[in-house]
């Protein structure tokens, strides 16, 4: 009977917990349809005057994050973008910023593009432990524990770009023209401190030029920069021009008939983008350094070309580099992420140092402890297409150098942010983190 | 480092003749097959990563003396020389436009069809490359090219003639009909044989502004033979003064080409806010919208970019116009004589357009194409040259200026509006629909904005935020010039833009614009009417 009995119930308890478990499968499955999705925070201009530079990068993240998302997620679980419009109004960047952390509880920012609007969030993240990726290129001089720098620092774009013009161009006279901000003057100082000690270039052979916001009327400067040029030593124009201005100024340079093998102007903040603008027949040989360009000859770049094309469905859609400091920053993140196990800041920012992500031309882009990264450098010349050849590369890839060795206040400083250090300002010579004062020591010895 | 081009000019010289007289007999039947294999041998060795390989290849191919040659290195210039990466043919591009694109084989002529831009590898060249080539083809051009492109050959060699070339061109100097030319020719010899040392070659260079003449004869004045230095020094400081006359006339012609900017931006305002005394921040817009007329034509349009501007002309203006009646209809009657509340209400509505257009066309800037006859610059002598679009701008203001100018003093509708803002009440009973006339006003101003806007697309950027960039400017011509006179406006605007551009290479851009604000400021603290005052009782409403 006993037996009997058990060969009865055995069959029915193994049904039970049969059934049991599909009950708890079916539930653990429901608990993981139900789980918050990871949110990533969007924060670019949509409107206002940087709409025209801002709103390309806000459908790359999305593009990035679908992207994901067909893969399956990250952690088993759904992204989900949250947009907020800082509208190209600086404090703005800050309130933004503080709703996407305390509100949307966002576990990761990607945004900004002007200097001046990540200087205004910059206390919000730091205040509030959030994750920011940057994607352009800027004048270096920070390192903030909550911000990952994906875009150029100067010794990424400037310096190289110079050595290019200097070495294979032979080039002995200068003019560094820029629109009057923080970034162009940073950058300018530090050309010139470069230009002086290391190349040796004299004071009467540099012509340094600052116009105002959006400057439109360029007839006098270029008609300064064709004298300037005209007194038998080869000369080139370093423009650190910023944005919309650029359209007038290479129109003019066209129309006055400034040759780019007679003087060559290299732009840092002149991308595919900015001359799907103009009609480029009258630029074909002008230079701009970056570390990415669309006519990179590689599958993963068409393969991204390809993508974004049908992501935002213009056939004429171009790329720049500032999307792939977001597709590196991106798969960075993603990668930290998958390797925390958790989205959890803190976790986070440990693992991301030292990951290691494919860029779009071929090679790899490491995080460095100092929270940028390391990037190809690359020349190229404008073609009548608005694309963009390069003539030139690094034969490896440069760590960005946040603080710059060519201005006084910074010439001794170091970030890293690994643990015991943790400090984005050492003072190598004086053996101790400058705290949050070394960016005014630092701001004062660039005054003197 | 020399670049590649200075060490190879010389060598390449010679060579270059043979290539013209070459390009001479391209008549001749070619022996394709013949060569076939040795025009293979020279064009793949273009086929290489580094540019000095290519440079190489290059002077390769000029001495192969193949009748290809000036085809293949065209197409190398031009960016249409590419690589087949399925068998590493090289291949010529006809048309690269789009993503497919039709190419033909580089040795045979062949046509290949068309092959997807990523099968394609360009061979790319620098700068030192396309200088190299450019010389190359522009000794080409001084045997067989019309007058225009042997000018501008024999321009270019001035400076970089060498014993080798100096033969040449004398025999050239021979057979050369084209006084110009031929005056070209002789400076680029007596250069060289400045640098050899002849005190007299410096009489052919006086008054010469070519800037190499005088990179040379700087170098000679500096000179140990004293007479050469001499002679040299002198006919620089001839030069010198012809110089500064041309930039005098240089600054002028740039002032009065931005003032031409600021008189268009500005005299569609001098209109709706002079005249009738509506303060439009919405005038920046309407601007906007007329530069976005252009863009669609020429979008309606396709290669015709000239057409499409022309036409954008007249529906430039009534799109603004349009647009102008709806702000007019729409806001602005309600407000009358409440000049905050317009204020404030039309700044709302420039916002509103300018999201509009973001969100409805693109936030990024539009290509308007400059078509062939408005780009470029017409020379006037080597150091003095003005650019043509802005010429056409400067001409386009004073039409419109004119037009306008008509239009207020000769028609019906002219008469009306003066008396419509003298005294409305007074026009009113004599029978004149205020209303009506209120309309046609704004409308007349806000569709001389959209012109103003046709003509800055040629200038500037085409965005949403073309019109912000205009609308200070317009307001502090319209003030500066004396509300309700439109010769005020024009006097002013052109004033303006000739104090701007002199007062630039002095102060730089920044500070000459914060200079011409604090001016404009103090003026208006002394004379706060303007520099044409209204007078009489008309200025008192």
């Amino acid at each position: 009977m006993n037996a009997s009995r058990r060969t009865k119930s055995f069959p029915l308890r193994s049904t039970a917990a049969a059934l049991l478990s599909i009950l708890a499968l079916g539930a653990s499955c429901q608990v993981l349809a139900q789980e918050e999705p990871i949110k990533v925070g969007i924060l670019h201009s949509l409107s206002g005057t940087m709409a025209i530079s801002e709103s390309t990068l806000k459908d790359t993240v999305e593009m990035l994050i679908d992207q994901q998302n067909e893969q399956g997620g990250l952690l088993g679980r759904e992204l989900e973008a949250v947009v907020v419009d800082p509208a190209s109004d600086w404090p703005l960047f800050a309130e933004r910023a503080r709703e996407l952390l305390e509100q949307e509880e966002v576990d990761v920012i990607f945004g900004n593009w002007t200097s001046v609007s990540r200087k205004s969030v910059l206390p919000v993240v730091e205040e509030l432990n959030g994750l920011l990726f940057y994607p352009v290129q800027y004048e270096g001089e920070e390192s903030s524990e909550n911000v990952f720098y994906t875009g150029a620092a100067p010794n990424q774009q400037a310096i190289p770009a110079v050595n290019y013009l200097h070495d294979e161009l032979g080039v002995e006279r200068w003019v560094l023209a820029g629109t009057d901000y923080v970034y162009p003057r940073t950058t300018n100082r530090i050309l010139e401190t470069y230009l002086k000690e290391e190349l040796g270039v004299a004071e009467a052979d540099i012509l340094i030029n600052y116009t105002p916001f959006g400057h439109s009327d360029w007839q006098n400067i270029v008609s300064e920069i064709k004298r300037f040029g005209s007194e038998g030593k080869k000369t080139a124009v370093v423009s650190t021009i910023n944005g919309d201005a650029n359209v007038p100024f290479y129109r003019e340079l066209g129309n006055q008939g400034v040759d780019a093998a007679d003087i060559p102007v290299v732009a840092f903040s002149v991308g595919e983008q900015e001359l799907s603008g103009i009609d480029t027949g009258p630029l074909v040989g002008h230079l701009a350094a970056w570390n990415y360009f669309m006519s990179v000859d590689t599958d993963a770049n068409y393969d991204f070309i390809d993508a974004w094309i049908e992501h935002s469905g213009d056939e004429e859609a171009v790329t720049n580099d500032p999307m792939e400091a977001h597709y590196i920053g991106f798969n960075m993140w993603a990668e930290a992420v998958r390797k925390a196990g958790t989205t959890e800041v803190d976790a986070v920012k440990e693992a991301i140092i030292g990951v290691t992500v494919p860029n779009l031309s071929g090679g790899y882009a490491a995080m460095m402890p100092n929270h940028h990264i390391t990037k190809p450098v690359m020349i190229g010349e404008i073609q009548d297409n608005g694309q963009f050849v390069v003539v030139w590369e690094t034969p490896s890839t440069v760590a960005g150098d946040e603080w710059s060795d060519y201005l006084p206040g910074s010439r001794d400083l170091i970030a890293d942010w690994r643990k015991p250090m943790a400090c984005g300002n050492y003072n190598v010579r004086e053996g101790r983190c400058m705290g949050s004062d070394a960016e005014a020591q630092a701001e004062e010895a660039l005054a003197e | 480092m020399r670049t590649p081009a200075t060490l190879m000019t010389s060598s390449i010289t010679a060579r270059i003749v043979t290539l013209a007289l070459l390009c001479l007999l391209a008549w001749l039947p070619a022996l394709a097959s013949a060569q076939d294999d040795d025009g293979r041998a020279v064009l793949e060795g273009l086929d290489s990563r580094s540019f000095a390989d290519k440079a190489e290849a290059i002077e390769a191919i000029i001495q192969s003396e193949d009748e290809r040659a000036t085809d293949w290195l065209q197409a190398l210039l031009d960016g249409n020389l590419q690589r087949l990466k399925e068998d590493g043919r090289l291949v010529i591009v006809v048309d690269n436009v789009g993503r497919e694109w039709p190419v033909r084989d580089a040795l045979t002529g062949d046509e290949l069809g068309e092959v997807p831009r990523r099968d394609l590898d360009r061979i790319t060249i620098n700068n030192a490359l396309r200088s190299q080539l450019r010389s190359a083809l522009s000794m080409v051009e001084l045997y067989v090219g019309d007058e225009r492109s042997r000018l501008a050959a024999a321009e270019g060699v001035i400076g970089r003639v060498d014993d080798e070339l100096a033969a040449a061109l004398e025999a050239r100097l021979e057979e050369e009909e084209s006084d110009q030319v031929r005056h070209r020719l002789n400076q680029a010899l007596a250069v060289h044989r400045l640098e050899r040392g002849e005190a007299g070659a410096v009489e052919t260079l006086y008054g010469s502004l070519n800037s190499n003449v005088r990179v040379a004869l700087t170098r000679a004045a500096q000179s140990d033979d004293a007479q050469v230095a001499d002679a040299a020094r002198r006919a620089l400081a001839d030069i010198e003064q012809k110089l500064k006359l041309n930039r005098i006339a240089e600054t002028l012609y740039f002032g009065l080409s931005m003032g031409s900017v600021l008189v268009l931006a500005a005299i569609g305002l001098a209109i709706t806010f002079g005249v009738m005394g509506v303060i439009n921040m919405a005038h920046g817009e309407l601007i906007m919208l007329g530069a976005y007329t252009a863009w669609a034509m020429q979008q309606l349009l396709p290669g015709q970019p000239g057409l499409a501007l022309l036409l954008a002309i007249p529906v430039g203006f009534l799109v603004s116009a349009l647009a102008g009646i709806a702000i007019e209809r729409g806001v602005i009657q309600f407000l009358k004589g409440r000049p905050l509340e317009t204020l404030l209400a039309t700044f709302g509505v420039s916002l509103i357009l300018q999201q509009l257009v973001r969100t409805a066309i693109s936030p990024l800037n539009r290509t308007v194409i400059t078509p062939e006859w408005m780009s470029g610059s017409i020379a006037i002598n080597d150091a003095l040259s003005l650019t043509l679009n802005r010429l056409y701008v400067m001409g386009f203001a004073l039409l419109v200026f004119a037009a306008l100018m008509l239009v207020m003093r000769r028609t019906r509708l002219g008469l009306e509006v003066r008396a419509v803002t003298q005294n409305r009440a007074m026009a009113r009973s004599m029978g004149i629909r205020a209303t009506r006339v209120d309309i046609l006003t704004f409308a007349l101003g806000s569709g001389v904005a959209g012109l103003a806007g046709v003509a800055l697309s040629q200038l500037t950027n085409v965005g949403p935020n073309l019109g912000q960039s205009y609308i200070i400017d317009s307001f502090m011509v319209v003030v500066f010039g004396g509300v309700g006179n439109l010769w005020g406006t024009l006097v002013a605007g052109m004033s303006l833009g000739v104090i701007n551009q002199v007062l630039e290479p002095w102060a730089g851009a920044v500070l000459a614009k914060i200079m011409v604000l604090v001016f404009i400021i103090l003026f208006i603290q002394k004379r706060p009417r303007g520099l044409f005052p209204q007078k009489g009782r008309a200025a008192e409403g």
